[in-house]
C-alpha cells in the first residue's frame, strides 16, 4: 500500500498538534497544581499571576527569566543531543559540576586578556564535562554498560569530588575562607554583561548559539547523520559501516561538553563568580524534562528552557507575595513531564487525533542489552 | 580496636544498611518483573514523610490516648500506602501508558521531591510539628547472648529485623515458588509467560506496587527508627544507593542485603572516622577485609547451593576467605600508622563498585532481559 503524499492541510495539522500537546500539558500541569494551590489554603490565581508577575513584570523580571533559561538551555542540549544519538544521559547534573570547576579553575589561576580569557574558560567547562561524560560513553561501547546507571552513580561521585576539593586541604579551596567555595575567577574571565548595570549575561547568547550549532550539526553534517542514524537503530548503522562505538563516545562526549559549558556560564557569568556547595543540584534532573517537553528538538528545548527559566525566576515573587512554597513549581515541572511523556492522556482530554510522526521517547528498551 | 568497639561498628552497618536493603529489594521486586526503577529515592521520600504524617496526625487524632506503638504503627501504614500510590503512578506510567521507565521515574522522583518539599515547608515546618518518637530496641532473648553474632544482629529495632525476615522471604519466593518463577518468566520473556497464560501486564502492576510498599519501609525507617522526624530530602541519595545495591547484588535479595551491608558498613566506618575513633587506613583495611570475607561467605554458600553445578574452585574461595580474615584481623590487632585520607571518598564505594560490576571489571551484572520494554500483546 502506497503511503499518501503528505497534504498541505495534513502537514500543517501535524504542526499545529505537535504545538499543541505540549501547550495542553502545560495547561493541565498548572491546573493540577492549582488543586494544589487550594488544597494548600491559597487563591491560584493570585499565586499564578504573582508568578507571571515574577517572570515577565519587569524588566529586571525578564532578565531574571532569561538568566535562568541560559543553562536549562544548554543542560536541555546535552540531554536533546544524547537523545538523537540513542543515549540517556542522566549524568548532566556531573557533567556540569565538573564544567564548572574546570572553568573556575581556569578563570581564576590565569592571568590573560579577556579576549582569550574568555574562550578559555567556556572550553575548559565544556572539556571537563565532555571528559567526565566520556567515560559512560566509553563503558557503554567497549563493555555495554547502560549509561543510565553509570551516568547517575557518576553524577553521585562528581558531587562527592567537587564537594571534596571545596572541603577544607581541597585542591580548589580559595585560601583564607571559611565557607567551602573556590576562589571567584578574575574580571578577564567573566562573560561581559550585556545591558549596563543589570545581571544580564552574555551567557544567554552563547545558550543560543550553542541550540544553532546543535540543530547544524545534528541536521546539516555527515556526523550528524551518523548519530542520527546510530540513534535509531543501531545495528543498521553498523550494517552501512557506521562506527557505532566511536559514534557513542563521540554523542556522550558532545552531550558532556554541552552541559559543561551550562556550568560554565553559571560561574563565569554570575555573582559571585565562583563555586560553591549547594551549586545548581537539581539542575540536570529538570532538564530532562525540559528536553522532552522540548520534543528533543534544539528550537523546542530553547522554548521550554524559557518556560522553566519563567517558572524558577517568577516563583520567588510568588513565594513573597502569596506564602506558597516555592516547590509548587516542582511539582508542575513533574506534571508537565509526565503528560508530555505520556501524551496519550492528554490527546484523551482533549480529543485530538495521533499525528503519525514521532512517536514518544522510547529509550529504556535497551537497558536489559540488545535483542 | 576491642572486640566490643568492633561488633558494635558491625552492628551499627546493619543498621544503616536497612534503609538501603529495603530501596534494593523494592528495585528487585519491579526489574524482575521487567519495570525499571530508578524512582526508590522518590518512592523513600514518600514513605518518609508519610510515616512522619500518619504518626503524628493518629497520635494527634486520638488526643495522644494511644500507646507510642500504635502511633508508630499506623506510621508505618501510612508509608507504605504514600510509597505505593506513587509507585502506583510509576505502574501507570510505565505500563498503562507505555511511557519510557526512566522517564516515569524521573517523573516519580521529581513529584516525590516536589510533594514532600512543599507539604514540609506550608505544613510541618511552619507549625513546628514535633514527632512522636521511635521505635525501641528490642533485644531478642537467648539469641542475643550468643558472643560476636547476637549483638550484632540480635539487638536492635524491630525494622531491622524485619528487613532480615523480607530478604529471606523474598529470596525464597522469587527462586523456589511458582510465583517467583512467574514473575522471573513476565522479566525475562514476556511473549513466553503470557503463552503459558500468565497476565503480564497484571503481574507488573503488582510487582511494582509492592516495591513501592518496600521502598516506603526503607523510608519509614529513616523517620520511625533513626531520626524520629521528618526532614526535606532526608533519604540524601540512598534511594540511589539501594538501586547500587540492587546492581551489585546481582538482582537477588541476598546479594542486595550483601552489597546494602557493604554500603552501610563503608556509612558507619565514615561515622566512626568523624569521631576520630578509628584512623583512615585501619578502616580501609576492615572495610575491604569484610568485604572479601563476605563475598567468600557468598561463593561459598552459591557452591554448597548449587552442588556439583558451580564452577568456582574451592581454593579460590579458600583464599579469599583466609585474606579478608587477615585483613580484619591486621585492622584490629595492629597499630595503623595515622595518613590522611579524606574520609569522603568512603562515600564513593557504592558507585564505583557498580560502575565496575556494569562494566564486566568484576564479575557480570546483567539485569533482567526484557526489562524497559512495554509489553504489547500480539
Amino acid at each position: 500500500m502506497a503511503t499518501a503524499e503528505p497534504t498541505r492541510s495534513s502537514r500543517w495539522r501535524g504542526l499545529l498538534s505537535r504545538v499543541a500537546v505540549p501547550l495542553l500539558a502545560i495547561f493541565t500541569a498548572l491546573l493540577v497544581s492549582a488543586v494544589v494551590l487550594v488544597i494548600q489554603g491559597t487563591n491560584p490565581i493570585d499565586a499564578y499571576s504573582a508568578l507571571g508577575e515574577g517572570a515577565f513584570g519587569s524588566q529586571t523580571a525578564i532578565i531574571e527569566t532569561l538568566i535562568k533559561t541560559a543553562p536549562f538551555i544548554l543542560a536541555g542540549l546535552g540531554i536533546a543531543l544524547a537523545f538523537r544519538g540513542g543515549l540517556f544521559n542522566i549524568g548532566v547534573q556531573g557533567q556540569l559540576f565538573m564544567g564548572s570547576a574546570f572553568s573556575v579553575w581556569v578563570g581564576y589561576t590565569f592571568e590573560l586578556p579577556a579576549i582569550i580569557h574568555i574562550p578559555l574558560a567556556l572550553a575548559a567547562g565544556m572539556l571537563g564535562g565532555a571528559l567526565w561524560a566520556a567515560i559512560p560513553g566509553i563503558l557503554k561501547a567497549r563493555n555495554g554498560a547502560h549509561e543510565v546507571i553509570t551516568t547517575i552513580m557518576l553524577n553521585f561521585i562528581a558531587s562527592i569530588v567537587i564537594n571534596w576539593s571545596i572541603s577544607p586541604g581541597g585542591p580548589l579551596r580559595a585560601p583564607r575562607t571559611v565557607v567551602p567555595e573556590t576562589l571567584p575567577v578574575h574580571e578577564t574571565a567573566r562573560l561581559p554583561v550585556l545591558i549596563a548595570d543589570s545581571r544580564l549575561h552574555a551567557g544567554v547568547i552563547v545558550a543560543l548559539i550553542a541550540a544553532f550549532a546543535v540543530y547544524w550539526l545534528l541536521w546539516r553534517t555527515v556526523s550528524g547523520f551518523e548519530i542520527r542514524t546510530v540513534g535509531a537503530n543501531p545495528s543498521a548503522a553498523r550494517y552501512a559501516g557506521i562506527n557505532v562505538g566511536y559514534n557513542i563516545v563521540l554523542t556522550m562526549m558532545l552531550s558532556g561538553a554541552l552541559a559543561g559549558l551550562g556550568g560554565a556560564i553559571q560561574v563565569l557569568g554570575l555573582e559571585p563568580y565562583n563555586f560553591t556547595i549547594g551549586f545548581n543540584v537539581g539542575l540536570g534532573f529538570d532538564s530532562i524534562a525540559v528536553a522532552v517537553l522540548g520534543g528533543i528538538h534544539p528550537l523546542g528545548v530553547v522554548i521550554s528552557a524559557f518556560l522553566f527559566g519563567a517558572m524558577d525566576a517568577g516563583s520567588r515573587l510568588m513565594q513573597l507575595r502569596t506564602k506558597v512554597p516555592i516547590d509548587i513549581v516542582t511539582i508542575t515541572q513533574g506534571l508537565i513531564l509526565a503528560f508530555v511523556a505520556a501524551n496519550v492522556i492528554i490527546r484523551q482530554i482533549y480529543r485530538i487525533r495521533a499525528e503519525t510522526e514521532e512517536g514518544p521517547v522510547k529509550l529504556s528498551e535497551l537497558y536489559g542489552g540488545e535483542d | 580496636m576491642d572486640t566490643v568497639f568492633f561488633v558494635g561498628i558491625l552492628g551499627l552497618a546493619l543498621v544503616k544498611a536497612t534503609p538501603i536493603a529495603f530501596g534494593a529489594m523494592s528495585g528487585l521486586m519491579c526489574e524482575r518483573s521487567g519495570v525499571i526503577n530508578i524512582a526508590i529515592e522518590g518512592m523513600m521520600l514518600m514513605g518518609a514523610m508519610m510515616a512522619f504524617l500518619g504518626s503524628v496526625l493518629f497520635d494527634d487524632l486520638t488526643g495522644g490516648n494511644m500507646p507510642q506503638a500504635a502511633s508508630l504503627v499506623v506510621g508505618l501504614l501510612a508509608a507504605m500506602l504514600g510509597a505505593g500510590l506513587i509507585a502506583l503512578l510509576h505502574a501507570v506510567l510505565s505500563i498503562h501508558y507505555k511511557v519510557d521507565q526512566i522517564i516515569s521515574g524521573t517523573v516519580i522522583n521529581l513529584l516525590a521531591i516536589g510533594i514532600t518539599n512543599f507539604t514540609a515547608n506550608a505544613y510541618i515546618d511552619p507549625n513546628g510539628i514535633a514527632g512522636v518518637g521511635v521505635f525501641p530496641v528490642i533485644t531478642i532473648p537467648i539469641l542475643s547472648k550468643i558472643p560476636f553474632i547476637g549483638p550484632i544482629f540480635f539487638d536492635h529495632a524491630p525494622l531491622v529485623y524485619l528487613m532480615l525476615i523480607m530478604v529471606a522471604l523474598l529470596q525464597y519466593a522469587l527462586f523456589k515458588t511458582p510465583w517467583g518463577l512467574r514473575t522471573r518468566a513476565v522479566g525475562e520473556h514476556p511473549r513466553a509467560a503470557d503463552t503459558v497464560g500468565i497476565n503480564v501486564n497484571r503481574r507488573r502492576y503488582i510487582n511494582v506496587t509492592l516495591g513501592g510498599l518496600l521502598a516506603g519501609l526503607g523510608g519509614a525507617f529513616l523517620v520511625l527508627e533513626s531520626v524520629g522526624r521528618f526532614q526535606k530530602l532526608m533519604t540524601t541519595g540512598r534511594g540511589f544507593i539501594a538501586l547500587a545495591a540492587m546492581i551489585f547484588g546481582k538482582w537477588t535479595s541476598v546479594g542486595a542485603l550483601g552489597s546494602a551491608y557493604l554500603f552501610g558498613l563503608s556509612e558507619a566506618l565514615g561515622v566512626r572516622l568523624q569521631l576520630g575513633d578509628v584512623n583512615e587506613l585501619q578502616a580501609l583495611a576492615l572495610l575491604i577485609g569484610l568485604g572479601l570475607a563476605l563475598l567468600a561467605l557468598v561463593f561459598a554458600g552459591l557452591k554448597l547451593l548449587r552442588r556439583g553445578t558451580d564452577k568456582r574452585p574451592t581454593r579460590a574461595i579458600g583464599i579469599v576467605a583466609i585474606a579478608g580474615l587477615a585483613l580484619i584481623g591486621a585492622a584490629l590487632f595492629i597499630n595503623w600508622p595515622p595518613v590522611e585520607i579524606p574520609i569522603q571518598f568512603l562515600g564513593l564505594l557504592p558507585y564505583v563498585v557498580t560502575i565496575l560490576v556494569l562494566a564486566g571489571f568484576v564479575g557480570r551484572a546483567i539485569p533482567p532481559a526484557a526489562i524497559g520494554k512495554p509489553y504489547e500483546k500480539a
